[in-house]
């Protein structure tokens, strides 16, 4: 990346980052919890891409890198930390990149995985926060189905807490994991660069199910924060009302937003989310929004598809799109998910492993 | 018991025109006789009221709990019981009871349900229900949303002599939202439902209740749409009043920020624009009636995730000061003050009581209206402290009050 060399591998940074980009020590990220990109200031959501670079290149570790006492890919930074992941809603690939980004930091990570049905009524969860203090967790990793849920929590428990979705709030990692990803790809393909180590400029189109997607809000949050020019598309339905206030041009025509997309970001068709119908087919839905390799086309030549997936193949995107071998990036958002996790995990566990520089949240 | 005879001297009278005045008040049997230049009787109980305001008792137009404390405490005399009880009060002896259930220091009038289990489908026993005690119908929480079911309900109601309380949202807008469709929810990820879906159901509800020659009333209007529908249909003299509560003309939905749940309201809170339009709408007289709509709720179904919680706030407390901003602030006279908060409601229900005049029931409030107090959710009268205005300063505490003559607390 520009400005900002990779730690070497096997080197871990834990103090302040060596940078004029951000104050110092702890003041470079004054946050008990990560609950949103919304709470974010443009350098601190920054700082955290920064302290992710290290773990990008740590990740890339060959096999056979280090010594076997010390088992390759795994940093010893949160060793004796226990680290609780506490979903309330169905998930996969999230869970499970939490799960590997807290034991490559050397942390005990513990799922609780609780069916929503079970933990329907909210004194339980109040209950159920209260629980997982009392066991003095040193950092919980929340998601939940409805909205200001990992506010709630927070607010009731002693150590930090991350938001691993909450209803159609936000996914503030994912964010973070989709610029990381545009960053490095950017760089990669075609050169990109820009002096603050933003994305000042660049012309993002985000299309789908915004009104239910905590993806999407998150995604603009720090895509406009970085400087990126975003539009957003979806059917009327689909279209939350006000959301140019949050510094987008929305539009209904994808063909339209695509032209001069740099990268397009593509979003899963909530159905489950939806109470009534929205769109009269998926078939119908890939006729105005599906990313095909037609539409492609439209973009700029060397434009990059995202999805945070899991996707609906064949319905907001194309297989032979999805699975592109430059222009997609679908997996890598997966690789630098774990790399923006670890960060996260680090920083916001800084206070409490005492690290020098890093006092009571001001 | 037949308390005392009472004086009240040296306050001012709010009365139903015009600025308070100096006057004086005597009461006997529970009933007001004289108002204006008065002395007292030998025996009568002799109040002073120097410096305070001589106000009648309030009236507050559709609470759903009875909860005593709070309202001794926001000076309301008199209460009526929202039929959303449980169970519901759909039927004639559980009107009766909840007809019973205040006195001798607290008058519940109870609104019947308008439909079976408030469902919206069958009509409930009204005529039984009104010749129980109930003083007017409601339709609940919810909007009826079968036109038909509406206009049979309005119909018999207008035979009946009974105002229908409407809560008018349009079911298939609103749906599931908790909050109004803008940017605050679109930032918030909160299910929402345009500002519309009041005004169409206010429509409606205007349109049958003219081809029924029922008169309406809805609980609350806090849309500028709907006020200006509310506006035109009493211009043309349609039998249409509105009430609001004091969070939609103090608060907007900025107040969501932080997923409060204090803040959640049915109808949701709106947009500073409609803030204003209900502002109007009370002061150009469009809007009839200021209510508390106290909802005490714990914390079972406050300290929620925003969309799960349960929506309403404990309002008792507050209505006067609130309601007193409106005047400190030159929107509305005193006298018209108390037309929303007593005289207007009393009318609307049929009783006599809300206003300072001869023959009335001797319903007084005395009230200091400059005194600065902070609303405190944490010590509040109320049986559940959900407030939205937690800590806020406000000016108005009622210092004596009197039901039927009698001295409360």
């Amino acid at each position: 990346m520009q400005n900002e060399t990779p730690a070497a591998a096997g080197t871990i940074r834990t103090g302040p980052a060596a940078s004029g980009r951000y104050p110092a020590g702890g003041l470079a990220f004054p946050h008990r919890d990560l609950t949103g990109i919304g709470q974010l200031a443009r350098h601190e959501i920054l700082y955290l891409l920064d302290e992710a670079e290290q773990w990008v290149a740590h990740n890339r570790q060959p096999h056979g890198a280090q010594p076997l006492t010390q088992p390759h890919r795994r940093a010893d930074l949160l060793r004796g930390l226990t680290i609780i992941n506490a979903f309330f809603e169905n998930s996969t690939r999230t869970l499970l990149s939490f799960e590997i980004a807290g034991k490559r930091l050397g942390a005990d990570v513990v799922n609780m995985h609780a069916a929503q049905s079970s933990v329907k009524k909210g004194e339980t969860l109040i209950d159920t926060a209260m629980t997982l203090n009392a066991m003095r967790a040193d950092a919980i990793v929340i998601r939940h189905a409805s909205s200001g849920a990992v506010r709630l929590i927070a607010d009731k428990v002693d150590c930090p807490v991350l938001n691993a979705g909450d209803g159609q709030h936000e996914h503030p990692t994912q964010g973070l994991l989709d610029a990381l990803t545009i960053r490095h790809a950017a760089a990669e393909q075609w050169g990109w660069s820009s002096a603050g180590g933003d994305l000042n400029g660049l012309k993002v189109t985000i299309c789908g199910d915004l009104l239910h997607s905590r993806v999407a809000r998150s995604n603009i949050l720090c895509l406009t924060a970085l400087g990126a020019d975003v539009t957003v598309c979806a059917p009327p339905a689909l279209m939350p009302e006000g959301i140019e206030a949050m510094g987008v041009a929305p539009t209904y025509d994808f063909d339209a937003a695509l032209k001069g997309a740099q990268v397009v970001m593509m979003l899963r068709l909530q159905q489950e989310r939806m109470q009534g119908q929205f769109i009269p087919s998926p078939r119908e839905y890939r006729h105005l929004y599906g990313l095909t390799v037609d539409r492609l086309a439209r973009c700029e030549p060397q434009a990059l598809v995202m999805h945070p997936g899991p996707m609906n193949r064949g319905v907001e995107i194309d297989s032979q799109v999805a699975d592109h071998a430059t222009r997609s990036l679908i997996t890598r958002q997966v690789e630098m998910g774990v790399a923006v996790r670890m960060a996260c995990l680090d920083v916001l566990t800084r206070r409490s492993r005492n690290v020098a520089g890093w006092g009571d949240v001001p | 018991m037949t308390p005392r005879p009472l004086t009240i001297t040296g306050g001012k009278l709010v009365l139903p025109e015009g600025e308070p005045r100096a006057g004086a008040i005597r009461c006997e049997d529970g009933r007001i006789v004289a108002v204006g230049d008065v002395t007292p009787h030998d025996g009568d109980e002799v109040i002073d009221a120097r410096g305070l305001l001589v106000a009648p008792g309030l009236v507050d137009l559709g609470v759903f709990a009875i909860d005593k404390p709070a309202f001794h405490f926001g000076g309301i005399t008199r209460a009526a019981l929202m039929p959303d009880q449980g169970p519901p009060l759909d039927h004639p002896a559980r009107v009766r009871f909840a007809a019973q259930s205040g006195k001798p220091d607290l008058w519940v009038h109870p609104l019947a349900a308008a439909t079976q289990r408030l469902e919206g489908v069958e009509l409930a026993e009204l005529a039984l229900m009104r010749d129980a005690g109930a003083r007017a119908v409601a339709t609940g929480r919810r909007w009826i949303g079968d036109s038909g079911v509406m206009l049979r309900l309005l119909r018999y109601c207008a035979m009946l002599g009974l105002t229908v309380v409407s809560h008018a949202e349009d079911a298939g807008l609103a749906g599931h939202a908790v909050a109004t469709a803008g940017e605050m929810a679109t930032r918030m990820g909160l299910p929402s439902a345009p500002a519309e879906a009041e005004q169409l159901a206010v429509a409606r509800d205007i349109a049958l209740a003219e081809l029924a020659g029922a008169a309406l009333h809805f609980r609350q209007v806090t849309t500028t749409g709907s006020i200006a529908l509310v506006r035109a249909a009493k211009a043309r003299g349609a039998r249409i009043t509105a009430g609001v509560t004091p969070a939609h003309f103090m608060l907007s939905d900025l107040e969501l920020a932080d997923f409060r749940t204090f803040a959640r309201m049915s109808p949701p809170l709106r947009s500073e624009a409609d803030r204003q339009a209900v502002i109007a709408g009370i002061a150009d007289g469009s809007i009839d009636v200021i209510a508390s709509g106290h909802d005490p709720r714990g914390p079972e179904d406050k300290r929620l995730p925003f969309a799960d919680a349960e929506p309403g706030m404990a309002g008792a407390e507050t209505l006067l000061p609130l309601t007193l901003t409106l005047v400190r602030d030159g929107h509305i006279s005193m006298a018209r003050a108390f037309a929303l908060i007593a005289g207007n409601p009393a009318a609307l229900l049929g009783v006599e009581a809300g206003r300072l005049a001869v023959g009335a029931e001797a319903d007084i409030a005395l009230i200091d209206p400059v005194r600065p107090w902070i609303v405190n959710s944490d010590k509040m009268a109320a049986s559940a402290g959900n407030t939205p205005f937690d800590r806020r300063p406000v000016e108005g505490r009622v210092t004596k009050l009197f039901k039927g003559g009698a001295r409360v607390g």
